[in-house]
């Protein structure tokens, strides 16, 4: 088990190398250099050549290459070109919204994901099997910002369900504790405050869920099927043990394993439909962060920062999930 | 008791006999071909594929205008922020800028089958390249070319797409174009080299080298083809992800910037979203094709993949 963790923690750290210097090449590769893209292109060449000095431009490439890294590792990632903040405040400020967001959307997809793959394998050629089907379909081949702006016109707009953007209500004094604004107003028993925030999570969690959703409920239908035809079933069956029992501990716990590796590799999807959502309904997390530093003048170190958060983000969580392999399933500790 | 069943066990025994006689000569494609045509699955996908190709071909002929024409007495007497709707000779109404929209929502057809063709073949034969090579000459190169899938699947693809646009200098048609297909070559790269890989111990090609046959030629006319069908499936489904993200792009502000061009992406994630409380069709009409499409590919990737599969041949 060591073994294989440790053998992981390599690999992440070679692909995590890899793509910090492919950043550092690609900033480097762009039209004008870096100092262009930081001053615009009618700067005098005074200023560009005080820049480049003051970034190091003019000393030797390894020598930069090397600066660079340090500055990786130890977070520093330079200011951002829009607000001239330290990146990491920018980062650090928007990246709560994009995980109470991510963490709501997973839930609502597991939550009903599972059980409505279940539901339809065991009535596998019914009407609810086909139902599911034909929804789950659909889910995947909406453009999911369009869905996004569907659900804010029919709940918004006439009826008024929800609120239509944002995280909270504005005029609402909540006390900021952790940035998760749901968590906040329980920890500070502000509970109206709570309250508001999950309803403006409502929709956006729900919009974000949709494509998880649809490949949990595929995923889970298929392996529940794939393990009711097994002969440990039938042996099951055949010794008599009663079906809840069945279903407990031989149906569900042997259907879930695929399921939990799709649920890793949900977290790439969760976090590119992010971007996706959070515009849709004025976020202010991670993803309104990438539009923004790619509308009108790009903001470098922003989206440098980023991408490597994505990755590792990414790539952890695909980590996390396969190690809770050797939780679920004893097999894999005997390898 | 017994007589009904023996005659259950010389049924069964006479069905196994029709069955083994009957399967023994049909090749593993041609089976897979007749299962699919009696699918009902895949019959919906390929009748939605070929109505999209045929108005996508016959566009010019089918559209009642020209799509990038303006009608100055569409929009004239109009007060601000609305849109013109249906009426004679333009049966879906105009887009912003007076343009007659069904025309547009068929030339889009053209359009948006240019990008998705485009960006999945581009996808597909570099992925196809790299994973050759790795497969064939397996040692370093085979290590180089998964630590660099590696690397492009560390990011989500959509976040992948938005770093390459990113990287270009100006935004136009093909930079959406090779952006979503570079996201692609990772996985075409790993689907060709597993099964390349898998084949390399397999008989026939033990048997192609033991009979001298170059190495060349072993790939190219016994590995390669025999890895195909698994590419032939995902190009399918990449088709769908490929005007999904398209569209994407277009919504991030990061797709084509020509103003002419009619794509249903474009089309839905510009004027679609902008004008989406004025005049919902705009973007209504545009997703649903993007729907019904994607739906298409998607249908006919899986029933082709499920018709491959010898654990259904019966």
């Amino acid at each position: 088990m060591l073994r294989v963790i440790s053998r992981r923690l390599v690999q992440l750290a070679v692909t995590l190398l890899a793509l910090t210097t492919l950043v550092f090449f690609w900033l480097r590769s762009l039209p004008g250099g870096p100092v262009d893209a930081l001053l615009g292109e009618r700067a005098t060449p005074q200023t560009r050549e005080l820049l480049t000095r003051a970034l190091g431009y003019d000393q030797p490439i390894w020598v930069q290459y090397g600066k660079f890294l340090q500055n990786v590792v130890t977070g520093n990632f330079g200011n951002s070109i829009r607000t001239g903040e330290p990146v990491t405040e920018v980062i650090g400020r928007a990246f709560p919204a994009t995980v109470e967001l991510a963490v709501a959307a997973i839930i609502i997809a597991i939550g009903l994901g599972v059980p409505l793959g279940y539901l339809a394998a065991r009535h596998r050629g019914r009407v609810l099997d086909n139902a599911t089907i034909i929804v789950t379909l659909v889910g995947i081949s909406i453009p999911i910002f369009f869905l996004g702006y569907l659900l804010k016109d029919w709940l918004t707009q006439g009826v008024h369900v929800f609120p239509p953007s944002g995280r909270i209500s504005t005029g609402l004094d909540n006390t900021d504790v952790t940035g998760f604004f749901v968590l906040d107003g329980l920890l500070t028993r502000e509970l109206d405050a709570s309250a508001d925030a999950l309803w403006h999570l409502v929709l956006p969690a729900v919009t974000l869920a949709t494509i998880p959703l649809a490949i949990i409920i595929r995923i889970t239908r298929a392996s529940v099927l794939d393990v009711l035809d097994e002969d440990y079933i039938r042996t099951a069956d055949a010794k008599g043990l009663r079906s809840p029992t069945i279903r407990k501990r031989h149906v569900l716990r042997n259907a879930l394993l695929p399921v939990v590796t799709i649920i890793g590799l949900q977290t790439g999807a969760l976090l590119a439909g992010a971007v996706l959502t959070e515009k849709v309904y004025n976020w202010g997390g991670l993803g309104t962060l990438i539009t923004d530093s790619i509308s009108g003048s790009r903001d470098y170190p922003v989206l440098q920062a980023l991408i490597l958060l994505a990755a590792v983000v990414f790539i952890v969580v695909n980590l996390v999930v396969d190690l809770s392999y050797a939780v679920i399933d004893p097999r894999v500790r005997v390898r | 008791m017994t007589r009904a069943l023996s005659d259950v066990k010389r049924r069964r025994i006479d069905e196994l006999i029709a069955h083994t006689s009957d399967a023994g000569g049909v090749s593993l494609l041609r089976d897979a071909g007749r299962r699919l045509v009696r699918n009902p699955t895949a019959i919906v996908g390929a009748a939605i594929i070929v109505l999209f190709l045929i108005i996508a071909i016959f566009a010019p002929l089918v559209a009642p205008h020209d799509p990038v024409q303006r009608f100055p007495e569409l929009t004239q007497n109009l007060t601000v922020d609305t849109i013109p709707g249906a009426q004679a000779g333009h049966p879906l109404g105009s887009d912003p800028l007076g343009r007659d929209f069904a025309s547009r929502m068929i030339y889009g057809a053209r359009q948006t089958l240019f990008v998705g063709v485009l960006a999945t073949l581009i996808g597909l034969l570099a992925g196809v390249l790299l994973g050759a090579v790795a497969g064939a000459v397996g040692g370093w190169v085979d290590a180089v070319v998964m630590r660099l899938t590696d690397v492009m699947l560390a990011l989500p693809s959509l976040l992948l797409a938005i770093t390459l646009v990113a990287l270009a200098r100006e935004s136009s048609q093909w930079t959406v174009i090779v952006a979503v297909a570079i996201v692609n070559v990772p996985i075409f790269a790993r689907l060709l080299r597993g099964s390349m890989l898998a084949q390399r111990e397999s008989d026939h090609v033990l048997a192609a080298r033991a009979l001298g046959v170059k190495q060349r030629h072993i790939v190219s006319r016994h590995m390669l083809p025999n890895s195909l069908t698994a590419v032939i499936v995902q190009a399918t489904l990449t088709f769908a992800v490929a005007i999904l993200d398209a569209a994407a792009l277009s919504f991030l502000g990061l797709g084509d910037p020509d103003i002419n061009r009619a794509e249903w992406g474009l089309m839905l994630g510009v004027d679609g979203v902008r004008y989406f409380e004025v005049r919902p069709e705009l973007a209504y009409y545009p997703a649903l094709a993007i729907i019904l499409v994607a739906l298409g590919f998607t249908l006919l990737g899986e029933s082709i993949r499920e018709a491959l599969d010898p654990k259904n041949r019966r």
